[in-house]
């Protein structure tokens, strides 16, 4: 009788035990880590690099450290803008990192590459810089956010804003890649489908030292809007030599990029780049939340993040947020957690993750300032209209076969 | 050929002109220091980046280093002293690591100048980060003016002159005079030239900082054109060693004349067909190579 008693005591135990074993297990491997890839060294680390770092620390923070009682660690590399590098990197951290999840990818071949590996290990990547339309549509997978914005989104916003201001005869120099030609098609659809006239294209190798021959170009052609289909130090270099040449200087024709990172105006100077209209997912002044986060941001890394850097805030506070709710750490079970939530924090605004991986959410329509009306140091922009996101952001594609299922 | 106005085709082959002036200068440099030195110098575009960081560190930042913001050296001043410190950079480099491998070949010295200017490019990049800075033009050379078919930025025009100028004056100084003379004889039989009591490992360190301070002139020129960036010559060089291989290694005049050309044919090519205009000189130097391996102006050995 008394063995049986303390047997069955013993069981009780054990099935407590067991009760509790796989509660302990939640998170598996007793820690929830994340990785930041992305480029460290080369043309887009200003943007993303050693920033996207802090700001996942900002949200690992946030969360005390820890989610589901289980501590939370970051790890960042260089994936060097090389799909392979990249590729490499993730299965290691995979395998061997215990990390279950990774963001940023300013380079979008990198983040295709690596989704695909996530989707075989069962894990989780958020695109916070990434912005190629393939990763929601035809390389699409159930286990990825794109958590910043895309191509169409962007080109979307300044061109229907541009429209909507009587701009409707449009002019593109484009740089001559993909990045380039799919953001010149995305930004012309608009621009036919609202009513306006594509007059030229000028495509220029990449990258482009003298943008010139180009810029003169664009303004013989009288086009209302000068278009940048082109990122960077390209997009840069234009508007710099437009500037030497008066060109865009007038109501009559003005320059819009259709891809600009608020790095980009801080490398023009105001007095080059004011006036210039364009679409960013955030903007560090633009209310009281995004402020304190930005000022928090400001006092590791003495910069203003850019949106990509805030992104990578928002997706991690996001990813730990889904994982407390969803009481488990399994990428399936996060990703259907993080679909039902409506995304709202400091960077974020009314964000909807969609079955195809698009984060619906607000944009800004921004306007860069005149010199005279900054007031300090990365105070660039003007906000001229908070863009919906159902308005901007495209609508789920048939090339994706998660939108199908319905 | 679409159709485009005179006046528009002129308009390009001045702006066409004005890369080629850009080509000139830096495969100059390249030419004169593979002549001279049979070092094939891919720190190049590194030192043509430093002097244009170099006119920017004067202009905007030396001046709250030194705890003195009203200070800061000019546009004119930077054309002096930023190749002349550059060069100094360069001609220690020759000294403590270049001069190891005179008695190796090519390769070596192709590897190490590469690795230099990846070290530099780095430096750089970590210091003043990738997306790069802007810098004003001088207040003299400030707007356009009209040159007939079209407005021409002032400072442009100035890039054009000075150019010609500095190629003119390099290639008299290399070619018509008794210094040139020297330098030639230096690379042909340097023991015999040494025999005749002329000190040639400082003739020679002398002659690659003149090549480096080509790079460097051509840095501050372009400064105020291109955003200052650690990448700003890297992507340039690619070109310009293109330059140098349609001109024939080691050519002066070939390398002046190939540069000018070459930038009026990408000019041209950026009327007709935009898409091709980088491409189109690899077309050539590889029809170049085809037709006359040692470059248009080579001579054969």
């Amino acid at each position: 009788m008394r063995a049986r008693l303390i047997g069955n005591a013993l069981g009780l135990a054990l099935s407590a035990l067991a009760v509790t074993a796989p509660r302990a297990a939640e998170v598996s491997d007793g820690v929830v880590k994340v990785g930041i890839l992305n480029d460290l060294s080369g043309i887009y680390s200003d943007f993303t690099g050693r920033g996207s770092a802090v700001a996942a620390q900002i949200a690992i923070d946030e969360m005390g450290g820890k989610v589901l009682g289980s501590p939370v660690e970051l790890v960042a590399a260089d994936h060097q803008n090389k799909p392979d590098i990249a590729a490499n990197l993730a299965r290691e951290w995979f395998d061997q990192g215990r990390v279950d999840m990774i963001a940023d990818f300013p380079t979008s071949s990198t983040a295709l590459a690596v989704m695909e590996i996530a989707k075989q290990k069962n894990r989780v990547t958020m695109l916070s810089a990434g912005v190629a339309m393939a990763a929601i549509n035809e390389k699409c997978s159930a286990l990825n956010a794109q958590w910043m914005v895309n191509t169409y989104a962007l080109a979307a916003g300044t061109a229907k804003a541009l429209l909507k201001a009587g701009k409707k005869s449009w002019y593109f120099v484009t740089a001559d890649y993909t990045f380039g030609h799919s953001l010149e098609k995305d930004a012309s659809a608009v621009v036919e489908a609202e009513g306006g006239k594509v007059l030229g294209v000028s495509r220029h190798p990449f990258p482009g030292g003298d943008f010139s021959s180009f810029m003169l170009k664009a303004q013989a052609s009288g086009a209302q809007v000068i278009a940048l289909a082109n990122a960077g130090s390209d997009t840069v270099n234009a508007v710099k030599q437009a500037a030497e040449y008066g060109i865009g200087r007038s109501e009559k024709q003005v320059i819009a990029p259709l891809l600009t990172y608020i790095t980009d105006v801080k490398s023009l100077g105001l007095a080059k780049a004011q006036d210039m209209y364009l679409t960013e997912a955030f903007y560090w002044d633009y209310d009281e939340r995004s402020r304190a986060f930005a000022e928090t941001y400001f006092a590791k890394m003495k910069r203003m993040p850019s949106a990509s850097q805030a992104a990578v805030y928002s997706a991690v506070l996001s990813y730990l947020k889904a994982i407390q709710a969803a009481g488990t750490d399994e990428a399936g079970a996060v990703m259907a957690k993080l679909r039902t939530m409506t995304i709202d924090d400091a960077v974020i605004r009314n964000g909807r993750l969609r079955a195809d991986g698009a984060l619906v959410h607000d944009l800004l329509l921004l306007q860069v300032k005149k010199p005279a009306e900054s007031k300090r140091d990365w105070d660039f922009y003007n906000v001229r209209a908070v863009l919906k996101g159902e308005d901007v952001f495209p609508k789920p594609s048939d090339a994706c076969p998660l939108n199908a299922k319905g | 050929m679409p159709d485009i106005s005179f006046q528009a085709l002129m308009a390009q082959l001045t702006i066409g002109l004005i890369g080629g002036c850009f080509y000139a200068m830096l495969s100059m440099g390249l030419a004169i220091i593979f002549g001279l030195l049979n070092i094939i110098n891919f720190t190049h575009g590194a030192q043509f980046m430093m002097a244009a960081f170099l006119a920017w560190i004067g202009l905007t930042q030396i001046g709250p280093w030194l705890g003195y913001p009203e200070f800061q050296v000019n546009f004119w001043a930077a054309l002096l002293i930023a190749p002349v410190l550059v060069a100094l950079f360069g001609m220690a480099i020759e000294r403590t690591l270049l001069r190891r491998l005179y008695h190796l070949d090519h390769l070596y010295g192709l590897l190490l100048t590469f690795g230099v200017a990846l070290v530099m490019e780095g430096g750089f990049r970590y210091a003043f980060g990738v997306s790069g800075q802007g810098y004003e033009p001088p207040e003299l050379l400030q707007g356009p003016v009209d040159i007939g078919f079209m407005l021409l930025p002032k400072y442009r025009l100035f890039v054009v002159a000075a150019s010609l100028v500095l190629c003119l004056a390099t290639w008299y100084l290399f070619e018509r005079t008794k210094l040139g003379a020297y330098l030639r004889a230096g690379t042909e039989n340097p023991r015999l030239l040494q025999a005749f009591g002329i000190n040639v490992p400082v003739m020679i360190t002398l002659t690659y900082g003149f090549g480096v301070a080509l790079a460097g002139i051509a840095g501050v020129l372009a400064a105020p054109i291109m955003q200052v960036t650690p990448l700003m010559g890297g992507n340039l060089l690619n070109i310009v060693f293109a330059v140098v291989v349609i001109g024939g290694l080691g050519s002066i005049l070939g390398s002046m004349v190939t540069g000018l050309a070459l930038g009026l044919i990408e000019g041209l090519t950026k009327v007709i067909y935009p898409e091709a205009s980088t491409v189109v000189v690899f077309v050539i130097m590889a029809g170049a190579l085809l037709l006359r391996p040692a470059g248009l102006f080579g001579r054969e050995v």
